[in-house]
């Protein structure tokens, strides 16, 4: 007997998602949709909306580990936070063949599925790898704060490298595509939703940094061996909008510079 | 004078200095200081040369006593001089660090005075930043040659890598455009940083908080271009400072007309070897992480890379009688002589292949580039279907996959009227 295709609506979260797999699991049905409050709720197929549930989530969480392996555990955590389309099938694809063919299944990478989310979750990882270089802080009254617009949801993954560099300050974080923030003080950190973020004006010690360093970006690069290509192939033009060195600061604080100057 | 100009003319000055890596060291942050490293380094942006910056790099000085030709700070050029105090660049360093700018300071210097004088002050900043500022990011500082032993041992102690440029190629090379300098006296601070490393390292088994010398290795660089050297000599140079001394990167830098020495070639006319400089840092990659040997790479009838393919597929083209290679059962060392598949895929391909044999089509979902790998491979014991090529005509293959990323010399426009 073929179990039943269903359509499944749940919170967006990773537990959701979890407590998902849990009940497809316990009522032996096929999940061929996944649906979260943002997308248009008509679908073909039988609804189940299914609420996180936190012992189930953990339940399975602790099964990947003992029937994929650490992994197979990894890959479906990591798995989730990658901007893939339809990740949530293709996750419960890698869990369902996972969970019948144990560890060696994530090591085989010439497996479509295996392939599908191997590459969606390296290129999370690469993208966090270049955001760790990327992030540009503003101190603003004695608080860092940065913003990022991602492709993957890397918060998670820039959290341990950000909260060891500077574990005596206190930053922000945020990322525009997915309205999250990363808030970290000495001995806490949170990622939380946040709605409508807005950078405060910059003080004139921050000004005369970003001078300083825009200056130096200028001058490190050597004219005769001028190479644009090969600065977008390392750096893609999508990083560059929130970086320092391709910002130029309102005309309102290089007031003070053009105001020297006679006016013509 | 101001920080901003200074800053100006001291990253101007410490531009031509190939080392701007920031790997080799893992080291956590802890908690009352700031800063960390990462074993596989960090880029924080890219200049418009296309190269990384990842340390604020700078001179502590650029008033030197020195006259290299082939260098922009030399006594005799008529050009900006300026200096850092160390607080300075202190501060100028834990401004940038703080806000994501950088991953720490390469820190290099003009001598100034004498090489004792200038080590002195570099050591007197790099105490600051770490005992006074707390800062654990990376720090790369140059040992200036001819300096007291026991100031390049306190440097050591306090950077995370150091270096010495070779500077150019060959002895003869260096004592007609350095004059000042002596091989032996760049190689003695080389050899001294490289048992300081050994040493440290002992300690460090005995004693878990002994002092660490340099613990992210050493490294150096050297002028491409500006002298007649072979590729030949060059990489077997590299080879024998990878070996001898335990260097983590040998740097090659395409020579920049910055000087009119008429020992040099002339600005006018010269290009500077960039594919040139390009073909030798794949070689260096070769000898590094794919087990090549320098004798292998070129010998005595063909002393320069070719410009037109990679040193690894020149290799395959002299040594057809070692291919094809089956994929399915051949070594990592075999694998990673085949074109087109570098360390990551030769990796993955071990991986794989334990869960079942390995089609063409696997391959490409591994990562192997097989547009250039197919004509050196099998899978269960069959070529690519579809594959024919002969000898003579694989060559001219290989060169058409890489002709578009070679320069072209530029069109020009036709005129109508002769040029006077």
């Amino acid at each position: 007997m073929f179990p039943t295709q269903v359509c499944c609506q749940y919170d967006g979260s990773f537990t959701g998602f979890l407590s998902c797999v849990f009940d497809c699991y316990v009522h032996q049905e096929e999940p061929v949709e996944f649906r979260t409050p943002g997308d248009p709720c008509c679908s073909l197929y039988p609804m189940r909306t299914i609420p996180a549930h936190e012992e189930h989530a953990k339940r399975v969480y602790r099964s990947l580990a003992q029937r994929m392996g650490a992994q197979g555990q990894r890959m479906v955590a990591r798995g989730f936070l990658t901007c893939l389309p339809d990740k949530e099938l293709w996750l419960w694809r890698l869990i369902q063949e996972g969970f019948q063919r144990g560890p060696a299944f994530t090591r085989d990478l010439t497996h479509p599925v295996v392939d599908r989310v191997g590459k969606a979750v390296l290129h999370l990882e690469h993208e966090a790898h270049l955001f760790t270089g990327f992030v540009r802080f503003s101190d603003l009254a004695g608080t860092l704060v940065g913003e990022i617009e991602p492709k993957n949801r890397v918060l998670p993954l820039l959290r341990p490298h950000f909260c060891s560099r500077y574990p005596q300050e206190r930053f922000v974080l945020h990322d525009r595509t997915h309205q999250e923030a990363l808030l970290y003080q000495p001995g806490q950190w949170a990622i939380l939703p946040v709605e409508d973020f807005q950078m405060g004006p910059a003080g004139e010690e921050e000004l005369s940094y970003r001078r300083l360093w825009r200056s130096f970006y200028d001058t490190i690069a050597i004219e005769g061996r001028y190479n644009p290509k090969c600065r977008m192939t390392h750096m893609p033009k999508r990083y560059w909008g929130c970086m320092t060195e391709f910002q130029t600061d309102s005309p309102s604080s290089q007031r003070s510079e053009s105001a020297l100057l006679p006016s013509p | 004078m101001e920080l901003l100009d200074k800053l100006n003319i001291l990253a101007d000055a410490a531009k031509y200095d190939a080392a701007c890596t920031s790997s080799g060291l893992d080291r956590a942050g802890r908690p009352g200081t700031i800063g960390s490293t990462t074993l596989a380094g960090c880029c924080h942006s890219f200049s418009a040369d296309g190269r990384c910056i990842s340390l604020l790099k700078v001179l502590m000085t650029n008033v030197c006593v020195y006259d290299c030709q082939y260098c922009i700070n030399r006594r005799s050029n008529d050009v900006p001089r300026a200096a850092f105090t160390p607080r300075e660049l202190c501060e100028l360093t834990m401004g940038f660090y703080r806000r994501n700018y950088i991953e720490g300071l390469f820190l290099s210097s003009a001598v100034s005075g004498s090489p004792d004088r200038t080590t002195e002050g570099m050591i007197e900043t790099l105490r600051l930043l770490r005992e006074e500022y707390r800062f654990g990011g990376y720090i790369h500082a140059k040992a200036i040659p001819g300096a007291d032993p026991l100031l390049t041992q306190r440097l050591g102690l306090l950077a995370d890598r150091m270096s010495v440029n070779i500077e150019l190629p060959s002895a003869p090379s260096l004592s007609q455009l350095a004059p000042d300098k002596k091989k032996e006296a760049i190689l003695a601070p080389m050899k001294q940083i490289r048992d300081g490393i050994t040493v440290s390292r002992q300690e460090l088994k005995v004693y878990r908080h002994a002092p660490r010398f340099a613990p992210a290795g050493q490294s150096t660089q050297m002028i491409i271009g500006a002298t007649p050297e072979t590729d030949r000599q060059i990489l077997t140079l590299s080879q024998g400072l990878y070996r001898k001394y335990q260097l983590k990167r040998v740097f090659y830098s395409a020579y920049m007309p910055v000087s009119t020495s008429p020992l040099l070639p002339t600005p006018q006319t010269f290009q500077p070897p960039l594919l040139r400089e390009h073909r030798l840092y794949q070689a260096d990659w070769l000898l590094r992480y794919y087990h090549f040997q320098a004798e292998e790479i070129l010998d005595e009838d063909q002393p320069d890379l070719d410009p037109r393919m990679d040193p690894k597929c020149c290799w395959a083209l002299r040594h057809l009688d070692f291919f094809p290679v089956e994929v399915n059962r051949a070594d990592y060392e075999v694998l990673l002589r085949v074109p087109g598949i570098g360390v990551r895929s030769a990796r993955r391909i071990l991986t794989a292949r334990r869960v079942g044999p390995l089609t063409f089509e696997g391959l490409k979902r591994l990562g192997v580039v097989l547009k250039r790998a197919q004509y050196f491979l099998t899978c269960s014991g069959r070529v690519l279907s579809g594959l024919h090529v002969k000898e003579d005509g694989l060559l001219r293959h290989l060169i058409s996959l890489e002709a578009p990323a070679l320069a072209a010399p530029m069109p020009q426009q036709l005129s109508l009227f002769a040029d006077h």
